[in-house]
């Protein structure tokens, strides 16, 4: 009888295909995997705790920094579990931004899941593709809160400042041509809901030669097909949520059968896969570049027509304009509580979700009537989806898991918290 | 709350009269105290049975509740102290960290539940008091929920709650060989030691913590009159 030699494997934590800092150990049966252990934690920098030290509005801007590939839709989650407690009704433009800055960022997010998973799996160009148009995103959260990536855009009881009317410009350089940087500039020369009027036009060419490049491309395919199977009972005893569980068959999105903000306005489709492997996955979330882009536009065409206030007009709980506060007492001394002690949030709890690009982000939020959380816990989409990593690759072979930790779309700042 | 939810919570306080609590919630959202003898039984229904069929277990975390409703600068009355006020330590209860119940029990740890039915869309929050002592133990629901299994750790780690059956309850975020649970309320937010390269013995050495504990905003509890009325009808909001 043959003698049994199984191999214990270290993967990662530097490992380019573990998508940040994830160290997986792997029993090996030649190149079956039998077992596979991750230990994940090495990003843990207690989020949740912190945000117990601090009053409500300075952790917002820790909640870009959980998910850092959808930040605006981790704030969203936040912002609202502050107003479900406060009672507050954010304003409708303010609705309509946060809902066209979700799905930005969920565009955002699917186009660096498609480079990196193409990336792993062997699809160099994609990552390039992708980076091409996530550049154009970014520079809308640049252009409405000065950042790039980390935002704190969203607040409580609103979105920080209405949209801009013009947008920086390329400046000459030596590293692009007089005719490139005239390209950039021409799109950037109206304002930003121009830009990405703009944008929403030009995108469904791109995502056309994404899907040249791999729907039907057979080393992807088999790559993916049959990769990973996870039949839809499975899924939601697993805990699974957003494209993961919708590339199982489930049609399940909180966008349709929980709408928060104006969804409910929103003409949108749900894809949803037949086979729950990893190919099924890949088209969901391609479906749902398309899908998010139809919704941007829906967005801006009423933004367009709607002007007003972007933030609830309560300086119980969003700090005066700048302006008045030089000339009025009252605002003087709204500023100055705000900034000192923030605001009290009455006890009670509450749990808000947003359907976030890696599916539900939930903020549980306790709190005992004062100015700081009692307790936040963040309800991250890729906990569980990494959890039953080892449940979808016992049994396949060493390259696959590549393949399965790319489709799961993790990110550790949010695992780890 | 809307009329289906309502219908949810009698249905579930008429079936385990005895073992649940309703808790009246301001969002418009339904919780339930459970007592963690029947945790199990009800978890099992909850999922199962039909006009239930609580499929999906979203979230389970652990909650410390020593130090609720305690802060650090008094607002009944004037004060005259100047910003040293949040530089004090909490105002900490004769009884330690834990909460009194009507009753005269002591009890602190508590898991929550969040529980998803994607066939009834609906939503319900449970919360079990762990057992008191220490350690706090409460019943795993990993075989009702698979997804219950990196949760569970994970409340372990941060928060000491040992879940009976659960079949490989490590550590989960904490580094290996870390002491201490760092979500308690006694766990102090500095930690208790700090890691440095130490290159006349060529590794990493652990070391008690240098820095000082810092308070920047203190910790204020403030009545609203305002939000008295907003009790009443929930925000449809969410």
């Amino acid at each position: 009888m043959a003698e049994i030699r199984s191999y214990t494997m270290n993967f990662g934590p530097q490992h380019p295909a573990a998508h940040g800092v994830l160290r997986l150990v792997l029993e090996m049966d030649g190149e079956v995997v039998q077992k596979a252990d991750p230990h994940v934690g090495l990003l843990h920098r207690a989020t949740e705790k912190l945000a117990e030290s601090k009053p409500y509005n300075q952790s917002i801007g820790y909640m870009d920094r959980l998910d850092y590939v959808s930040m605006m839709c981790n704030e969203h989650a936040y912002c609202m579990a502050i107003e479900k407690l406060l009672g507050v009704q954010v304003p409708e433009r303010a609705q309509y931004i946060r809902v066209m800055f979700d799905e930005i960022t969920r565009i955002l997010n699917h186009l660096m899941w498609l480079g990196a998973h193409g990336l792993d799996i062997g699809a160099m160009t994609m990552f390039l593709y992708c980076f091409r148009e996530r550049e154009d995103l970014m520079d809308c959260y640049e252009a409405v809160s000065g950042t790039r990536m980390h935002a704190t855009y969203y607040r409580p009881g609103g979105v920080y400042r209405d949209l801009p009317d013009t947008l920086p410009k390329y400046q000459p350089s030596r590293f692009r041509s007089a005719k490139e940087i005239n390209r950039l500039n021409d799109a950037r020369s109206g304002s930003l809901l121009d830009f990405i009027d703009d944008f929403t036009a030009r995108f469904p060419a791109a995502i056309d030669e994404y899907e040249t490049l791999l729907t039907d491309n057979r080393i992807w395919k088999q790559r993916t097909v049959n990769i990973g199977v996870v039949t839809p009972e499975r899924a939601l005893n697993l805990g699974f949520t957003g494209p993961v569980l919708r590339g199982s068959g489930v049609a399940w999105d909180l966008r349709k059968k929980q709408p928060y903000e104006v969804y409910d306005r929103m003409d949108f489709d749900i894809p949803v896969g037949l086979n729950g492997d990893c190919y099924d996955r890949y088209l969901v979330r391609v479906e749902e570049l398309r899908q998010s882009n139809r919704i941007v536009k829906q967005c801006v065409d009423w933004l367009r027509m709607n002007p007003g206030p972007v933030m609830i007009d309560d300086h119980k709980v969003v700090p005066p304009r700048r302006e008045a506060m030089k000339g009025d007492m009252e605002s003087l001394i709204h500023h100055f509580k705000l900034f000192t002690e923030g605001y009290s949030v009455p006890a009670g709890e509450s749990y808000a979700a947003v359907e976030a690009p890696k599916g539900e982000f939930g903020i549980y939020l306790v709190s005992d009537g004062a100015n700081k959380p009692y307790r936040l816990k963040c309800r991250a989409p890729g906990f569980p989806h990494l959890a039953a990593l080892e449940e979808m690759t016992t049994g396949h072979m060493l390259a696959d898991v590549v393949a399965v930790i790319g489709t799961l779309d993790i990110v550790f700042g949010e695992i780890d918290r | 709350m809307n009329q289906a939810l309502e219908q949810l919570a009698e249905t579930i306080s008429g079936r385990f009269a005895g073992q649940v609590t309703r808790v009246e919630s301001r969002c418009g959202e339904l919780t339930f105290e459970v007592a963690p003898t029947g945790l199990l039984t009800i978890c099992q229904a909850l999922r199962d049975e039909a006009g239930w069929n609580f499929e999906q277990l979203i979230d389970l975390c652990g909650v410390d509740y020593a130090a609720y409703g305690q802060d650090e600068w008094n607002t009944d009355t004037a004060t005259s102290s100047g910003f040293s006020r949040g530089r004090q330590p909490l105002n900490r209860p004769a009884a330690g960290l834990s909460q009194q119940t009507g009753d005269g029990e002591q009890r602190r740890f508590a898991v929550v539940h969040h529980l998803l039915s994607v066939k009834h869309n609906r939503r319900l929050r449970l919360r079990t008091w762990c057992e008191p002592g220490e350690p706090p133990m409460v019943d795993s629901v990993i075989e009702i929920w698979k997804a219950a299994d990196w949760f569970e750790r994970e409340a372990f780690d941060l928060f000491g709650i040992l879940f009976r059956g659960h079949p490989d309850l490590r550590r989960l975020l904490t580094d290996y060989g870390f002491i201490g649970h760092p979500f308690r309320k006694d766990f102090p937010l500095i930690g208790n030691v700090e890691v440095r390269y130490d290159p006349a013995r060529g590794r990493v050495v652990y070391e008690p913590v240098s820095i000082e504990p810092r308070t920047l905003v203190p910790r204020v509890i403030r009545e609203d009159n305002r939000y008295e009325a907003a009790l009443k009808d929930a925000p449809k909001h969410g």
